[in-house]
């Protein structure tokens, strides 16, 4: 060890615990201003702190966090997928679609008898998938900067949407689909452990693992930190990226899916935007857009928080307008703040 | 008026956990070359970066004809007077020379007598009276990515003159020319004295200091050791003061016997009609066959051709007697082949992740329990054992690689390679932006492996080295292999002689 690595070490275990706390707060200014915003809020506004608010933010949270989830792959290897929000879309038009009613009038697709939900959600998965493997491939074998290639396969993707659905809001589903989905148990003063939070901390665990522990969670990283560098050393890229798309389509699918029946409705407007709110999910949840570095629970972390300001901002009564202007603001500071970490290193 | 043009005195800057500069001063007179001269991690770049306003110093204070000034960013130490070439140059390759050189500062003119555009007409003439200048006569239209390194220089070095700089760093000028290109350097800098240019100079090349250098400055571990008249200094003594102890071999006793053949290649030949084509070359086991060769005589793109990182047209390539197909470095690395690529920034580290993950990412396959969870613990043996045995200096197997100095992240990437347990290992450049104390530790891992029965190319363009590791020399000249030369034989007569046989 050389000297300067010893007293950093001394260093380091001398820094006091106020010392460590004002590091830490430092490195995720947004998390803790919003942390003091919904404490703020809780105390002023009644209701805030209440179980039901509670339940709400967290089945919010849960299908959000599965979106983010399948994006940090991309944003780890320092691309992006504009087209999350329109999958998840197309997801819920085609799950929507499927589970209607046998008997239910507005039927789309009269000539399907009455789906197994099961069976449902395997053919939505298996779309999903396609989905992320066209985006794969285009990003990996054309060469297509994602930014792009991901902005025109969302466009397609929207087209389709309204093409299954005629443009229509889709309705009528199976019982079983909307009370499985929104099933929840416990009840105390109104808080529920809704079953969404189980899907999602199920997700969570499985993706954790991947990242950590496994080949492909490596390779992920690798090639976000330096692509070149990683081929070189016999990661086979183009296939590692080809499957981080893929996977991504997977849990925008799972997330459409879910969606549609948490909100009882479906139509291929449904998902939009939710490609931004993932995206900066991730950011201000220390996912880097400069690459190799995020991580899952802090992509739980981001996800958690962005939801609490759309809930600070219904709560303070904010005209829902202008909800737009400033997720957009948060987003452009948490990548802004993010970038700085790496100038002010040099 | 004071005898220095511009003087640093008392300079210190820290980095977090770092004192990266500590009272370290630099005068520099009027129309002389300063040499600055350290190992790297010395703090020379962090000085030239605190007097070109890139770095706010902790301490000290600058000082031009006597008088204090401070220097706030680039822009404002290029209207003091001093201008900087960088290390790695960094032009705007799709524009042109003329265009690069007054790039943010271009001539105006007024259309129609107020619309403010840019006087190209003047731009261009200014231009290529420059150049005359730098003694350089092509197109000021041209576009610099057409250009070689060292026109690319000479444009740079034109743009510092045309900023009537009195101060100017050169920072390792002469990395990448040939020794045409550096005479050619060397009388603009006469010239540049001339016109009483100040000039600092950077560099590893002890015969440029003693031939071209008037003053030499000389630090270590971020201080201040001492100035001298290059005249007082001798190669060894300068050796002696940037490291502090006497270097008594400069390479290690090497013990490795050549067996028979394990590698060849017939005459491969590049997609690119201006690369490397029709070369052929056998590697034994246990040899170190070293590669010399001027700048573009296409032995990188040969070796990166052979590792799969670039495409070839035809050609064979046996291996242990067995032909084999490489398209990409994966099929290499199956087949028992590394390669340390040249740039290490550039296709070596992965910066933001740890030690471990950089030194296990080309082997993970090896950690796997139940073909599919990496094993944790074998990855921190992996890092241990490498640690111990190649002496890499780092606080933990957790550290950001980009926190090392550039010599143990060398070694943390050859560990990478050894993990694989290769046969033939390619090495480009190893020692390449390395101080000396871990070259030394780079050659005598590179002798021991060698020994071991692995079969080594070592591409090198520093002639020193190229004779001392190699058991035998493979030239090359634009592209073709014009000549090898037995390691014992070998100087840098002969070598040169190959090295220039142009068609």
């Amino acid at each position: 060890m050389t000297k300067e690595a010893i007293k950093m070490e001394t260093t380091k275990t001398q820094d006091s615990f106020v010392n460590r706390l004002i590091k830490v707060i430092t490195r995720n200014p947004i998390v803790f201003l919003l942390m003091i915003a919904a404490i703020v809020v809780g105390c002023l506004v009644e209701n805030f702190f209440s179980w039901g608010n509670l339940t709400n933010l967290l089945s919010n949270t849960a299908i959000r966090f599965l979106i983010a989830l399948g994006v940090s792959g991309c944003l780890i290897t320092k691309g992006t997928d504009l087209s999350a929000g329109r999958q998840v879309g197309f997801a819920a038009v085609v799950a929507g679609i499927m589970c209607q009613r046998g008997d239910y009038n507005g039927r789309l697709w009269k000539f399907l008898p009455e789906m197994n939900i099961g069976l449902v959600f395997v053919i939505v998965v298996f779309l999903g998938m396609i989905w992320g493997l066209i985006n794969g491939l285009v990003v990996s074998k054309l060469h297509v900067p994602p930014f792009i290639a991901t902005l025109g396969t969302q466009t397609i993707i929207y087209g389709i949407s309204l093409v299954i659905s005629d443009a229509q809001p889709i309705g009528g589903f199976q019982k079983i689909y909307t009370t499985l989905i929104n099933g929840r148990i416990g009840n105390v003063r109104g808080f529920h452990l809704p079953y969404l939070l189980f899907v999602a901390a199920v997700f969570g665990l499985v993706f954790w693992f991947i990242y950590n522990k496994m080949r492909f969670g490596k390779y992920m990283y690798a090639i976000g930190g330096n692509d070149i560098a990683a081929e070189v050393s016999g990661v086979n890229t183009t296939r590692t990226l080809i499957r981080i798309y893929t996977t991504a389509g997977i849990m925008y699918a799972v997330a459409g899916y879910l969606l549609a029946a948490k909100s009882g409705g479906a139509s291929a407007s449904m998902g939009q935007g939710y490609e931004l709110e993932a995206i900066a999910g991730c950011t201000i949840g220390g996912v880097s857009t400069t690459g190799g570095i995020g991580t899952v629970p802090g992509i739980l972390i981001g996800v958690l928080v962005f939801e609490l300001l759309k809930i600070i901002l219904q709560f303070l009564g904010v005209n829902p307008y202008y909800n737009y202007v400033v997720q957009g603001l948060v987003i452009v500071l948490a990548v802004a703040l993010d970038i700085r970490k790496y100038i002010a290193k040099k | 008026m004071s005898e220095y043009v511009l003087e640093m005195t008392g300079v210190s800057k820290s980095f977090p956990g770092v004192k990266a500069l500590d009272n370290v001063q630099l005068r520099l007179r009027p129309g002389k070359v300063h040499a600055l001269m350290g190992e790297n991690g010395a703090g020379k770049s962090t000085l030239m970066k605190c007097m070109f306003g890139i770095y706010k110093m902790d301490e000290g204070q600058i000082l031009m004809d006597g008088e204090p000034v401070t220097i706030d960013d680039p822009m404002d130490a290029l209207n003091k007077g001093i201008a900087m070439v960088h290390q790695e140059l960094q032009p705007i390759p799709a524009r042109t020379v003329g265009e690069n050189i007054f790039l943010g500062r271009y001539p105006m003119k007024k259309a129609l007598g107020f619309i403010p555009m840019v006087d190209h007409a003047k731009m261009y003439a200014d231009t290529a009276e420059l150049l005359k200048k730098v003694r350089m006569n092509f197109d000021p239209k041209q576009k610099v990515g057409e250009l070689s390194v060292s026109q690319m220089q000479s444009v740079e070095i034109a743009k510092a003159v045309s900023a009537n700089c009195r101060v100017l760093i050169l920072d390792e000028p002469t990395s990448s020319l040939t020794a045409n290109e550096v005479d050619a350097l060397f009388r603009i800098i006469e010239d540049l004295k001339a016109e009483g240019v100040a000039i600092v100079y950077i560099s590893h090349k002890m015969d440029e200091i003693l031939r071209i250098g008037d003053e030499v400055t000389i630090m270590r571990d971020g201080r201040y050791i001492g100035t001298w008249e290059a005249s007082e200094l001798t190669t060894d003594k300068i050796i002696t003061l940037m490291v502090g102890r006497e270097l008594t071999n400069l390479y290690p006793k090497r013990e490795n016997v050549p067996g028979e053949v394990v590698f060849e290649v017939k005459n491969f030949t590049s997609i690119n009609p201006r690369s490397f084509r029709d070369v052929s070359f056998q590697l034994r086991r246990g040899e170190i066959l070293g590669v010399g060769g001027l700048v573009g005589a296409q032995r990188t793109e040969l070796m990166e051709g052979l590792f799969g990182i670039r495409s070839h047209t035809t050609g064979q390539v046996f291996y242990k007697g067995q032909e084999i197909k490489i398209n990409r470095p994966k099929d290499a690395i199956d087949q028992g082949i590394a390669m340390l690529t040249e740039d290490r920034r550039g296709s070596g580290i992965m910066g933001v992740l740890s030690v471990a993950d950089n030194i296990s990412i080309s082997s993970l396959n090896q950690y796997l329990d139940y073909g599919y969870f990496i094993n944790g613990k074998k990855v921190e043996q992996l890092v241990q054992d490498n640690v111990k045995k190649m002496n890499i200096k780092t606080p933990s197997s957790k550290t950001l690689i980009k926190s090392l100095s550039g010599g143990n992240q060398q070694k943390v990437l050859v560990g990478r390679w050894l993990a694989n347990n290769p046969d033939v290992l390619i090495l480009d450049e190893p020692t390449r932006g390395i101080d000396v104390g871990a070259k030394y530790e780079i050659y005598c891992i590179i002798a021991d492996l060698a020994k071991e029965g692995k079969s080594i190319i070592m591409i090198s363009s520093e002639m020193s080295e190229l004779i001392g590791m190699s058991d035998r020399i493979m030239v090359m000249c634009d592209g073709r292999v014009t000549g090898f030369v037995e390691g014992s034989q070998a100087t840098q007569e002969n070598i040169m002689t190959y090295a220039t046989q142009f068609e």
